[in-house]
């Protein structure tokens, strides 16, 4: 690095401090600190997996994958996500053309999306509590059940977070710090659909296979 | 209450408080009953003399709601101390009742007690000790040593500090509402499920750590942004001052291992409330799981508590031998080997699970391998103080006391780390003693090093010399009597968590640790001692020029205390030590040219969510199901409220800081004149 330096009273001196200082940007670590805070949840996915590793063949005796998982369902229902990943694209489109409404409506449709993947998750869950297989039937079944389950539960932060983003953006327009949010829920909104992209492969694919 | 029959609450009484009766208070307790009444008696007379002073609008507005780093970092100190008062109380009566308990004799702590003092000593020490203090440190010195005004986040940090504190308060809950775990410190199962401990102790654990929990991560993530981002214009990554750099891989540790406490301590409670299978005995659950699952964060852990110590004593060694610290680019990557290997080890804590040959093998020679880069360290600051002109100040004696004393638990770690050698040390006072011999040669003589060293940067006086000595001695005598007999016991067999013994020939050993304990008590007294004479003498024992130990890194470039915008103008950086730099190369500090100061604004809603959050965790150990469910809807309401808020900075007027760097002009000028 080049040493700035000034002149005073003929002798070069090194510049020791900022002279001509302007604001930080407000949010200029937003980014990082938000994908720190994604990659220690991550980890969390992370080691859910790897409890599911270890205890997914645990029947105990009980119903096992190809029991339980019907993978037309568990397709329909990561398509939802899908889509509802590409609406959040859209929306991001829209908002950096600056265009309220569209953005508005490209939320609202990845909101709903989100909120059918909820509900078929739930009928899913609902489904194979009533057939007798519970998360405390076996530790195969407290494996799965939390694995999803915290997923489902992030969806679930996901939406009420995109629904106080609606209301924002509608009270205070895509002003800064309303862009800057939107691009963190995008980020969160696709790291979940990375991990669905990991379950659906791991838990249901692989497990009927199993 | 093990020993009283058990009431449960029936209809409403059970609906509104769950399983909390009034055989939960423990009244038929006398050693917990009297607690209670110095607790209770003490605190009335606090919160009435802040009451009559008219102390609260003060420290809401000054303190609690303030998201200045270095309130915050300062609060976190305070907490710790307090909290090693209480881990220290467990420690004495632990001490007291195995010097007791021989040739008949109960000692004085019934076993259900016992097993919940050494449970609370564990988790006291490490969670509400030892990493407030750290944190607290980081928080209060590595914004300063960056030439940056504050942290990324400034209201996280305030929530995550309040987060600690509300798992702390859990934890004091527990002594006197219901009771804690009796499980030892990592709660493993299946003891810890609820088969086996169908009492709150557990839940009070998982609560509360799970509360702090989330105030480490944050902060973690919060100080990782800060490095990365702040960082005044010049400062290259290899030009970070070291403290600095033990820091970033300090909070690296932080933000990779908590998440999977985190998410143990959830399967843990999802065993106990929901009924799943993960660590029990049957239906396919596995505790072995748990064991592998809390040590791949728990080896970590010990590395996030000492790697900010290890920067501490470079500082104090290069700053009090006069020199540059010697090999800094080797410092920092023995830092970064340590970071990397700290997660291949963590199976060294249970060699005897049966994992095999081939397994064990590889995670000993993982954990030898570490003392490599930790030696380096060591001759660094051999070298460095080499040729030095070296100032025996309270800091730099806490530091070569270190040094003696971690050689001595690191190489009885290697020892450890030894399979065979293990299987027959395992579970043993050896261990005990050596990992107290490298948390206390090491974090708490660190920590010490690190208050004498900028305790005058704070509060802007020296600590008193006499008393820093007399706490010195006490800490360090006191802890080589108390821990060289358990080395002995060790390797005699003794286990560890006993409560009373057969063999009469091992007691002379637990009497000469009680006495060590006793040396200690005396270390912490003074140390008290030695804060309450300074503030009493603090006009004879004034800094006024910022930089008393003659220092090398930015810290000392402001005022001690500095303003609450650190730097009137941003500091550019040529050299690492750029403190040192700046005074060597004819640094002059500006005088006029000065401009308004962009800073956060004060907000509560980290002391609130932070209330909320301690509420819920009550609700859920006793079952109050209506209150955990109602905190929990306002967490979300009031941080959904708090983003609402869009108005949280402001500038510091310019006349404000015209008149502070006027102040210390003046000072300086006096500073000078004399």
């Amino acid at each position: 690095m080049n040493v700035p330096t000034q002149t005073i009273n003929g002798t070069e001196v090194p510049v020791f401090y900022v002279v001509d200082e302007h604001d930080h940007p407000a949010g200029s670590s937003t980014m990082l600190g938000f994908w720190l805070y994604l990659m220690s949840d991550c980890l969390i996915f992370a080691m859910l997996f790897a409890t599911f590793g270890v205890l997914g063949g645990s029947y105990a005796a009980g119903p096992g994958p190809k029991d339980l998982f019907d993978l037309k369902l568990v397709a329909l229902n990561t398509a939802m996500l899908l889509f509802s990943s590409i609406t959040y694209g859209f929306a991001m489109l829209e908002m950096m053309k600056g265009r309220v409404k569209s953005t508005q409506m490209w939320l609202g449709i990845t909101g709903l999306f989100g909120l059918a993947f909820l509900c078929i998750e739930l009928y899913e869950f609902h489904h194979m509590i009533h057939e007798g297989a519970g998360p405390w039937r076996s530790a195969f079944l407290s494996s799965f059940f939390t694995l999803v389950g915290t997923h489902g539960l992030h969806v679930t932060f996901g939406i009420i977070w995109l629904v106080t983003l609606m209301v924002q953006v509608a009270r205070f327009g895509l002003i800064e710090a309303n862009q800057r949010r939107l691009m963190c829920l995008s980020m969160f909104w696709h790291f979940l659909d990375v991990v669905w992209i990991g379950v659906f492969t791991f838990v249901y694919l692989l497990g009927v296979l199993r | 209450m093990s020993d009283t029959a058990v009431v449960a609450n029936t209809g409403l009484a059970k609906f509104i408080f769950g399983r909390l009766t009034l055989e939960s208070f423990p009244y038929h307790e006398p050693i917990l009953v009297a607690t209670f009444a110095m607790v209770a008696l003490g605190g009335i007379v606090l919160l009435a003399a802040l009451t009559y002073f008219k102390l609260w609008g003060y420290l809401w507005k000054e303190w609690f709601t303030s998201v200045d780093h270095k309130k915050i970092g300062i609060m976190y100190m305070v907490l710790g101390i307090v909290m090693l008062l209480r881990g220290f109380a467990d420690a004495i009566m632990m001490r007291a009742q195995q010097a007791m308990a021989f040739n008949g004799s109960d000692g004085f702590l019934p076993a259900h007690h016992y097993d919940q003092v050494f449970t609370a000593h564990g988790v006291i020490m490490i969670f509400f000790v030892a990493m407030p203090l750290v944190t607290g440190l980081m928080n209060y010195i590595v914004p300063l040593q960056i030439g940056a005004r504050d942290v990324s986040f400034p209201f996280l940090n305030n929530f995550s500090f309040w987060m600690t504190t509300g798992g702390a308060i859990l934890v004091m809950m527990s002594l006197f509402v219901g009771e804690f775990a009796k499980t030892g410190w990592l709660a493993y199962p299946p003891l810890s499920n609820l088969g086996y401990s169908p009492d709150v102790g557990v839940d009070y654990y998982i609560w509360a750590l799970q509360v702090a929990g989330v105030g480490t991560t944050l902060s973690g993530i919060n100080l990782i942004a800060t490095i990365v981002k702040m960082r005044a214009p010049g400062m290259t990554m290899m030009k970070m001052p070291i403290f600095t750099w033990t820091s970033l891989c300090t909070n690296v540790l932080i933000v990779a291992s908590f998440p999977i406490l985190t998410a143990v301590l959830a399967l843990l409670s999802l065993d106990r409330y929901v009924g799943t299978n993960f660590f029990t005995n049957d239906l396919g659950g596995n505790p072995m799981m748990y064991v592998n699952l809390i040590w791949i964060w728990g080896h970590p852990e010990v590395y996030i508590l000492i790697l900010p110590l290890f920067g501490v004593f470079s500082e104090v060694t290069s700053t009090f031998s006069g020199k540059k610290l010697f090999g800094y680019t080797s410092m920092v990557y023995a830092t970064l080997v340590i970071t990397i290997l700290s997660y291949l080890v963590w199976l060294h804590h249970f060699f005897t699970m049966g994992s095999g040959a081939s397994v064990n093998s590889f995670f000993g020679i993982t954990t030898m391998i570490i003392s490599i880069p930790t030696g380096a360290k060591i001759f660094n600051w051999l070298f460095t103080m080499y040729r030095g002109r070296i100032r025996f100040e309270l800091p730099m004696m806490w530091t070569i006391a270190f040094m003696l004393t971690f050689v001595i638990g690191g190489m009885t770690g290697v020892l450890l780390a030894v399979p065979p050698a293990d299987f027959v040390l395992h579970n043993s006072l050896f261990l005990i003693a050596h990992f107290h011999n490298v948390i206390i040669g090491g974090v708490v003589f660190g920590i010490f090093a690190a208050i004498n060293f900028w305790f005058p940067k704070a509060f802007g006086f020296k600590l008193d010399q006499f008393w820093g000595k007399v706490s010195f001695w006490g800490w360090v005598l006191g802890f080589y009597f108390a821990f060289m007999p358990l080395y002995v016991l060790g390797l005699m067999g003794v286990t560890r968590r006993l409560r009373t013994f057969d063999d009469p020939s091992l007691q002379i050993w637990f009497v000469i640790a009680a006495f060590g304990a006793v040396l200690i008590a005396i270390g912490i007294g003074a140390f008290l001692v030695q804060i309450a004479v300074s503030i009493w003498n603090r006009e004879k024992l004034r800094d006024t020029t910022g930089d008393p130990w003659n220092g090398r890194t930015l810290e000392w470039a402001t005022s001690s205390p500095p303003p609450d915008y650190n730097f009137a103008f941003t500091p550019v950086i040529h050299d690492n030590d750029s403190w040192w730099d700046m005074k060597r190369r004819g640094y002059t500090r500006p005088l006029e040219g000065f401009r308004p100061i962009h800073m956060p604004k004060n907000t509560g809603t980290g002391v609130i969510l932070s209330i909320l959050a301690t509420a819920m965790g009550f609700a859920l150990i006793w079952y109050m199901w209506w209150l955990a469910a109602l905190s929990f809807v306002a967490i979300v309401g009031v941080a959904i409220f708090h983003t609402f808020n869009y108005n949280r900075d402001f500038h510091i007027p310019l006349e404000d800081v015209i008149r502070t760097e006027g102040e210390r002009t003046k000072l300086l000028a006096v500073q000078a004149a004399s």
